[in-house]
């Protein structure tokens, strides 16, 4: 277990590195100049061009730009963005409101969505089942935007019952509805992928033999059908925790959530390249912690894996 | 973004829906300009997260600005008809257009209690100017005698102050220009001519978070990055626009539909710009708190007259000739639902110096005498017209339907080309890489019609993106900058304008834009300027 982890860790490197250096790459190459794109549709004056180039280090050879970079992460400084601002600053910012959000949504995605699968496994067929597929089946179906911003006017702007947009980031109740409207896609997917293995578990060997041994219910199914049917679930969780974080860039624009999402667009859009990088680099590390602790609980859910 | 358009279906498919089932938001109280009104009443405003500190000299874009502009007050102001006003300083005296002498009114603050004084003024430009100090603003003291020593094209400066700069005493200085400009007290208007207090020397990154100014409204408690800013009336301003509020909350959105949602439900007081896709439904959601009005800025089709086709003189007549297949009035009423109206030229209706006909017969639509035109003029270069633009802003209505146009009055091909942003569009642009006709624009920097016609249309002039050269063009611009009067120089800038159009047409005046804007049940006395600003201080909160 100890070396499959150590092993886990040390591949991180090549991954940390290669993603670094492609968007690296890729911020560069997007077309326009950043520096003169700043005098609006002004003419650039030279001189104040060529500063602002130095300043920045965009002066200098691409490779020695990353060299001049990737040194300085590891002294812990994530660059400076164009607003003047350290990345770290922006992103310390960023980071926390989209935290909240994702895992507010996360947790109604695993609460609903488990909960649900569960019960329309059970009750294959019956009225719940139809009900829970046609709601699922609607979610999964309207874009993310349509949703969100029917939400938006429905919720908010037509019954008032919270502001349209989130005022203060840091108030756990203005983040419900974007919260909401987050997980609902997720939070399908989970209802199906639960609903089919209980269902298919329900008929397994080992079920029966569980029910036969005279196991009240609430033993059969919450210890043996649910430890071997979480398997996909899990993993569809861990990489759908990674993409939370990744910032749901509609869903924040729509709600004007000054999160990750929203930080990374911006930085796009004005082709800065510390913060894309510093972004990405962050997400790209959470990623790979996430996929690992899914690896992990495998192990735990089903005692035949093994790591080793 | 591809979402907001398909927001706007959703919700006027929402809209249909509730007003079908008789629940859609009627305007019952909508009364206007008698409530009660709350002296410290605070209201927000819609802005977008200024891009850089907080620094006057740095700040050339909106969301910056527009902070600024309450925090600060520079020597001259423009009230609501486009009128130059005295805002700090007492006077500011002229008789050559080329030597000022400028007096303060004594006993300004700015916000730490520092006194304002002459040396406020003069440290500022020359630290901006300053070509060490990068500031982006600094190419606006370029008219100001010494400029080359302080900000070299290349290379270090040679000295620190500019010689046209003297200070007499606390309260007056003298500006020496490199040579006349009729228009330089208009332009001290703009941020860069702004004062900056001792304060800001010592720490100009924490002064940025933090702005210190002489304005009507002070910066309270931190900068909420990307969430808000405020600012509260400041006790001792001494200025005649005494804040008949508390203070402002600017709220800052990445995207305006979200902003749209905050206004109908009062979440948000005043929103300078309705969202593009909420533009045709606006006013039947605001009622009388809707605001549709002429603002300055311009939309036009420039041509790279620097292209070697384009550039034949017998083109002028192929220009022309376009311009007058386009039907501005029907677009601009139809496609654009009243968002913008057309143009008679380059200088929108109601800036100072403005006169009907700079653009006469040829903006007129006409498309028996377009064809002609054309045919005189040996047709369109490839027989297409190709009009590339930006698609990150609200370009893509006019520009199909000016195309659409051409395609089938003039009987030319045309197409559209779309930048995704407006830096790759602009990179093209600047860097003359185009062969074909494109958008170009332009927002006045302060209202008065030098503005519109010098800064493009002069030879080498930084905004001339087509390359345009035209000598008796530019002499007619000369001799208006050298006018006496203010008159004088208003008629010289319209004659250029005039001339510009008639022999040469190297762009094509389109539409002049108007303020789209609403506000909300909470305020009322929202005046809008030509700078598509409101009038901070005049707003009053209901109780």
């Amino acid at each position: 277990m100890g070396r499959f982890v150590a092993r886990r860790l040390l591949q991180m490197i090549p991954v940390f590195i290669g993603t670094t250096l492609l968007i690296f790459l890729m911020v560069y190459s997007l077309p326009g100049d950043p520096v003169k794109a700043m005098f609006g549709s002004k003419a650039a004056d030279p001189a104040t061009v060529v500063r602002l180039r130095h300043e920045y280090g965009l002066d200098k050879p691409l490779i020695q730009q990353y060299w001049d970079y990737i040194s300085g992460l590891f002294q812990g400084d994530f660059g400076q963005s164009f607003t003047g601002r350290p990345v770290a600053d922006l992103m310390a910012d960023a980071f926390p409101v989209t935290i909240r959000l994702a895992l507010f949504a996360f947790a109604i995605e695993l609460v609903f969505g488990i909960g649900l699968g569960v019960l329309t496994g059970l009750r294959r067929g019956k009225f719940l089942d139809q009900a829970v597929l046609i709601f699922t089946l609607i979610v999964v179906s309207i874009p993310v935007f349509v949703l969100g911003n029917m939400a938006q006017f429905v919720v908010g702007v037509k019954w008032k019952l919270v502001t349209p947009t989130v005022q203060d980031p840091q108030d756990l109740t203005q983040l419900t509805l974007p919260a909401i409207v987050l997980a609902l896609l997720s939070l399908a997917y989970v209802t199906r992928l639960t609903r089919t293995t209980v269902a298919e578990n329900l008929r397994a060997d080992y079920v029966r033999t569980a029910v036969a041994k005279g196991l009240p219910r609430r033993r059969v199914v919450g210890v043996h059908l649910m430890r071997n049917s979480l398997i996909p679930v899990v993993t569809f969780l861990g990489t759908d925790l990674g993409v939370l974080m990744g910032g749901a860039i509609v869903t924040e624009g729509i709600f004007n959530v000054p999160g990750v999402g929203n930080t990374l667009y911006q930085a796009v859009i004005t082709s800065e390249g510390p913060t894309v990088v510093g972004v990405v680099t962050v997400l790209v590390l959470v990623y790979l912690v996430s996929s690992l602790v899914v690896d992990l609980l495998y192990a735990v859910l089903d005692p035949r894996i093994r790591y080793a | 973004m591809r979402g907001a358009k398909s927001a706007k279906w959703v919700v006027g498919a929402i809209v249909v829906a509730m007003a079908a089932t008789a629940c859609g938001g009627g305007s019952s109280n909508d009364d206007e300009g008698n409530a009660a009104v709350d002296p410290n009443g605070v209201f927000s405003y819609y802005n977008t997260e200024p891009q850089r500190g907080l620094i006057p000299t740095n700040t050339n874009e909106v969301g910056g600005h527009y902070m600024m502009a309450n925090m600060f007050r520079g020597l001259v102001t423009f009230d609501i008809n486009n009128k130059l006003q005295m805002a700090q300083a007492q006077s500011v005296d002229t008789t050559d257009n080329q030597h000022f002498t400028v007096k303060l009114k004594p006993g300004w603050k700015f916000h730490n209690g520092e006194t304002v004084t002459a040396n406020s003024f003069v440290k500022a430009w020359n630290w901006a100017a300053n070509a060490k100090n990068a500031q982006l603003n600094s190419s606006w003291y370029e008219a100001i005698k010494g400029y080359e020593d302080v900000h070299p094209k290349e290379g270090d400066p040679k000295t620190d102050t500019m010689s046209g700069l003297k200070v007499v005493n606390d309260n007056e200085f003298t500006i020496e220009l490199a040579r006349p400009v009729s228009t330089f007290k208009e332009r001290l208007y703009y941020d860069a001519f702004f004062p900056l207090p001792e304060a800001f020397y010592k720490d100009p990154k924490a002064f940025g978070e933090h702005p210190i100014g002489n304005g009507p409204y002070k910066m309270e408690g931190s900068w909420a990055h990307k969430v808000e800013l405020k600012v509260r009336k400041f006790a001792d301003y001494k200025g005649d626009d005494k804040p008949k509020n508390g203070g402002i909350d600017f709220k800052f959105y990445s995207k305006d539909d979200a902003a749209y949602a905050d206004l109908l439900s009062d979440k948000i007081d005043i929103m300078y710009q309705v969202p593009n896709s909420q533009v045709s439904k606006f006013q039947s959601d605001l009622g009388k708190r809707a605001i549709s009005q002429p603002y300055g800025g311009n939309t036009n089709i420039a041509f790279p007259l620097y292209d070697k086709e384009w550039g034949k003189p017998e083109k002028v007549k192929v220009r022309q000739g376009l311009s007058m297949a386009i039907d501005r009035e029907t677009i601009a009423k139809t496609a654009l639902s009243g968002s913008k109206d057309a143009a008679t030229g380059f200088t929108p209706k109601g800036i100072p110096g403005w006169q009907d006909g700079a653009c006469g017969e040829f903006c007129k639509f006409d498309p028996a005498k377009a064809k002609d035109l054309i045919k005189q003029g040996g047709g369109v270069p490839g027989n297409k017209v190709t009009i590339t633009y930006n698609a990150d802003g609200a370009n893509k209505e006019w520009v199909d339907a000016v195309c659409n146009d051409i395609r089938q009055n003039a009987g030319v091909e045309c197409v559209t080309d779309a930048k995704s942003t407006f830096q790759e569009a602009r990179d093209l642009i600047t860097d003359k890489k185009l062969s074909n006709p494109f958008r170009m624009a332009w927002v006045m920097d302060f209202p008065n019609i030098a503005n519109f016609v010098t800064e493009q249309f002069r030879t080498g002039a930084g905004a001339n993106d087509m390359g345009f050269s035209d000598k008796s063009v530019d002499a007619l611009m000369d001799k208006a900058d050298e006018a006496k009067t203010e008159d004088a120089a208003n008629k010289g800038y319209f004659e250029a304008e005039k001339k510009i159009m008639q022999d040469q047409m190297p762009a094509i005046p389109l539409f002049t834009d108007h303020t789209v804007a609403g506000y909300s049940k909470r305020v009322q006395n929202v005046k809008i300027d030509y700078q598509r600003q409101a009038v901070w201080t005049e707003v009053e909160v209901k109780k």
